[in-house]
């Protein structure tokens, strides 16, 4: 029996009401549903806003947490692992090329030597895999090179006695080996005049004079080291004494019956020790025993940039002012701007034409302007300050706008009247009736003016008119400034990463504030498309 | 007549509107300390005389212990001076600070720097509009087919994808890993030849995107509800060809919205994008105002100033005057 069939409703289907049974009105059964619930009901339904939302929170909570799990600061920085790749331990261990911290590198015969030789010093891949490719004329060498042995061991450092034993100690505690032998001083100086303090060079060279110093090779192409060595039991005053793990077994090595030791470090003043340091191992000793900042070791999720900085470190710094900063200028923005245009907007006549104007003519100064006065006028204060000064100077104007807009709308409704006729307040009027009607879209506003905002902050940052490396913070926008500079280094990932993050947020903020305005203000939907 | 009275308002309003702005910034920067530095083997007073005969300073005097001190003429009468030589003179002052132009007239600087600006936003135009213009119709006409979902995934994209990093996609992509363009733009002042030309392109792509995504954008909007209108379904009763129907009619009449917004398009571009010619190391006006400011040359803030605020001045009441001479059905200024 189909139960739209009105016209013939079988005559058994009818019964007779009781007179007790009528009721007039009956209480709903359902829970009403509120404006907001409503908005939020039609939010869920958009399936790009949510996306968007979850992608913004999920931006916001690395902003929060980023910074408290790396020990790198935006203050940091460290030539010696400037444009190191990024490397993610996970796909470093499983070594199938991607995220590791190598980076493919061209280079000729000279420099492809001079990498195996650092690899076969220290015992690391530094030519990851061994593997390496050669032209057919044998004159161009591409292989994946572990960019945190750029420098490898430096220049030759000097150092004091104490902290030449500390290393000791630390080697014999860990087992690892920063300090390596030394090439006899005299032969570094007359051997190499051009690159005596180049300690990557420890193996024999051939014809040092020429213009294109090479590494000699013996007869099955292994590098000849050329380390200073003594007798195990002589002693001399330019050696320094080393008691710590040696590259070649504990015992040195036995030579026509006699024993000897490679030499770790050479006196070169009163208590001032020169030695060959892998920059790599040094780095660790160095934080984690000297200076005990929280880093480890030196491993950069993102890679760092052209000054070394950790960009995982300053993007999260800058990410976590961005929204800080957007948060506090919306929010003041909001305040300011929904007064003003509340007042411009209930009262109108003389008062709006004022307001507007005056809102007017400040909104027609380019916000360039207004920070560079700024900043020429408030030169000893922080730069975040004049940045935060001139945003809430101007940035009211579009929301005190959408207020006006929206008290327009309902100031001459019924229910305002009827408020008015009760003996309701001017103020109350305002901001108990009809501003929580407006709500909804000059909320949605807020959301869509705070990618801008971050945006504007970053082309200003970008641009150089903002510094705030000063204030010990970053910003997005400084980084992607050093990353275009890094493109012609080749070092593509300063840029990526930056960027991908802007990219990100502006694309779910757009999403979650167009699924908002969508959600506040349904008659709306599909305007813009 | 109505028309003549509504444009002598606005414009009037404009130039007032300009001449606070330009009123408080001369306020705002003459309270600031004047930087000069004299420089050694420079005599100083020659070097306060250039300033005073420029109206910085009056009254230099030279102290018992060889400082010069100097007291300052009250702000309203600089800017009176300030005023008069502009008008009278054209001179809108000297760079005191700025390396590279030291005592040149602002002026001079300022005329030689505009060509790379105005041609990268002209070809940006010449190249975009018609693009946008294109890709709107199609996706008007063909509204939920396959060609508006492919445009309209593309405006999209290219929407969310902020100006600073399209640009610097666009300069790793052409010009370092292709090699088709020099990373930065030619210095050289020829600027129809091939070369300067050519080192243009990038920045005139990465300025012309976003316009062109805007016009496709705006266009497919007015355009598929212009299509809607019954005046078209009349239109093709009378007999009209739908090509015909579609150009002679729809497409005249979205122009009424989109033609304006072109109009201030190109008027705003003219100030260029800072961001853009920072990128492309292009020798425009957005450079000469960064440097002036690292500078703190004033002179040449005043005259930059100035002309960016006239600039999005003008762009914005384009769009409101142009609607009137464009729609006979809209009368401006009209009760």
């Amino acid at each position: 029996m189909e139960m739209n069939n009105i016209n013939n409703i079988p005559k058994e289907k009818f019964t007779f009401a009781k007179r007790n049974d009528l009721y007039h009105d009956n209480k709903f059964d359902t829970k009403p549903v509120s404006y907001f619930q409503g908005a939020f009901r039609r939010f869920c339904k958009n399936k790009g806003a949510v996306v968007g939302g979850i992608i913004v929170s999920l931006l916001i909570v690395f902003a929060i947490i980023a910074p408290l799990f790396t020990p790198f600061t935006p203050v940091y920085y460290d030539q010696r692992f400037a444009y190191v790749s990024p490397k993610l331990e996970l796909f470093a261990d499983l070594g199938i090329g991607f995220w590791d911290g190598g980076k493919t590198k061209n280079t000729n015969r000279l420099g492809y030597l001079k990498d195996l030789a650092l690899g076969q010093e220290i015992g690391v891949d530094v030519i990851m895999g061994g593997e390496y490719e050669v032209s057919d004329d044998g004159s161009n060498y591409t292989y994946r090179f572990d960019t945190y042995y750029t420098t490898g061991f430096g220049k030759y450092k000097t150092i004091s006695f104490a902290e030449y034993e500390d290393i000791q100690r630390y080697q014999n505690e860990t087992g690892k080996q920063v300090l390596y032998p030394v090439v006899d001083k005299a032969i570094r100086n007359t051997m190499l005049p051009k690159n005596k303090d180049d300690a990557n060079i420890y193996y024999k060279m051939d014809n040092p004079s020429a213009a294109t110093i090479r590494p000699k090779l013996d007869f099955n192409g292994n590098i000849i080291p050329n380390y200073q060595k003594h007798a195990a039991d002589t002693t001399s005053p330019l050696i320094a004494p080393y008691n710590s793990t040696r590259i070649e077994g504990q015992n040195g090595f036995t030579e026509n019956g006699t024993q000897y030791f490679y030499s770790y470090g050479t006196v070169v003043g009163d208590g001032i020790v020169e030695v060959r340091a892998l920059n790599y191992e040094y780095y660790i000793y160095e934080h984690t025993q000297v200076k005990k900042d929280g880093i480890e070791e030196p491993l950069f999720i993102f890679g760092t940039t052209d000054t070394g900085k950790d960009i995982f470190a300053c993007l999260a710094y800058g990410a976590r002012f961005s929204f800080v900063f957007a948060t506090i200028v919306a929010v003041v923005n909001f305040i300011v701007g929904v007064i003003w245009g509340s007042i411009a907007g209930y009262f109108g006549g003389k008062t709006d034409l004022f307001m507007e104007r005056f809102s007017e003519i400040l909104g027609s100064v380019p916000t360039m302007i207004v920070i560079t006065l700024l900043k020429y006028h408030m030169g000893t204060s922080t730069q975040a300050l004049v940045l935060f000064i001139s945003f809430f100077l101007t940035g009211w104007i579009g929301m005190a706008g959408t207020t006006r807009m929206q008290f327009y709308r309902f100031k001459n409704q019924e229910y305002v009247l009827a408020a008015r006729t009760l003996g309701a307040s001017d103020w109350r009027i305002m901001f108990k009736h009809i501003l929580p009607n407006g709500l909804g879209t000059i909320v949605t506003s807020v959301a869509l003016v705070i990618p801008a905002m971050i945006y504007s902050e970053t082309s200003l940052s970008y641009l150089g008119i903002i510094n705030l490396e000063a204030g010990k913070t970053t910003s997005v926008g400084t980084l992607i400034a050093a990353g275009q500079k890094s493109i012609m280094a080749g070092a593509g990932f300063v840029a990526l990463f930056p960027c991908l993050f802007l990219v990100l947020l502006m694309l779910s903020f757009n999403l979650f504030g167009n699924g908002l305005r969508d959600a506040f203000n349904p008659s709306l939907r599909g305007s813009e498309d | 007549m109505y028309m003549f009275k509504y444009v002598t308002k606005r414009l009037g309003l404009m130039l007032l509107t300009f001449l606070i702005i330009f009123t408080m910034c001369f306020v705002l920067i003459k309270l600031l300390p004047i930087p000069t530095n004299i420089l050694p083997g420079q005599d100083p007073k020659i070097v306060m005389a250039t300033l005073e005969g420029r109206g910085w300073i009056t009254n230099v005097k030279e102290g018992a212990n060889g400082v010069y001190t100097y007291d300052r003429v009250p702000i309203l009468l600089q800017y009176g001076n300030y005023i008069k030589r502009i008008i009278t003179q054209g001179d809108f002052g000297i760079a005191t600070t700025y390396g590279e132009y030291l005592n040149m007239p602002v002026w001079e600087v300022f005329v030689t720097h505009l060509p790379p600006t105005i041609l990268i936003n002209i070809y940006s135009t010449l190249i975009g509009v018609p693009i946008g213009l294109g890709l709107g119709i199609i996706a008007a006409l063909k509204k939920n087919k396959w060609q508006d979902q492919v445009i309209n995934v593309f405006i999209m994209l290219l929407i969310s994808v902020p100006s600073i990093v399209l640009a610097l996609m666009i300069q790793y992509v052409f010009c370092f890993k292709l090699g088709w363009f020099p990373i930065r733009m030619s210095t050289s002042d020829q600027y129809f030849s091939w070369e300067v030309f050519h080192s243009m392109l990038p920045a005139v792509f990465a300025l012309c995107l976003g316009s062109i995504v805007g016009y496709a954008r705006y266009t497919r909007a007015e355009l598929s509800e212009v299509l809607t209108g019954e005046f078209m379904l009349l239109a093709r009763t009378k007999g009209l060809t739908k090509r015909q129907a579609i150009f002679r009619h729809a497409l005249r009449n979205s122009m009424v919205v989109i033609f304006p917004s072109i109009l201030s398009e190109f008027v705003s571009v003219l100030s260029g994008s800072l961001i853009i010619e920072r990128m492309f190391g292009i020798n425009g006006v957005g450079g000469l105002y960064l440097n002036s400011i690292t500078f703190q040359d004033y002179d040449f803030f005043m005259l930059l100033s100035g002309f960016y605020t006239l600039v999005s001045l003008v762009a914005s009441i384009v769009i409101d005057i142009s609607y009137g001479f464009i729609d006979p059905r809209i009368r401006m200024g009209a009760k």
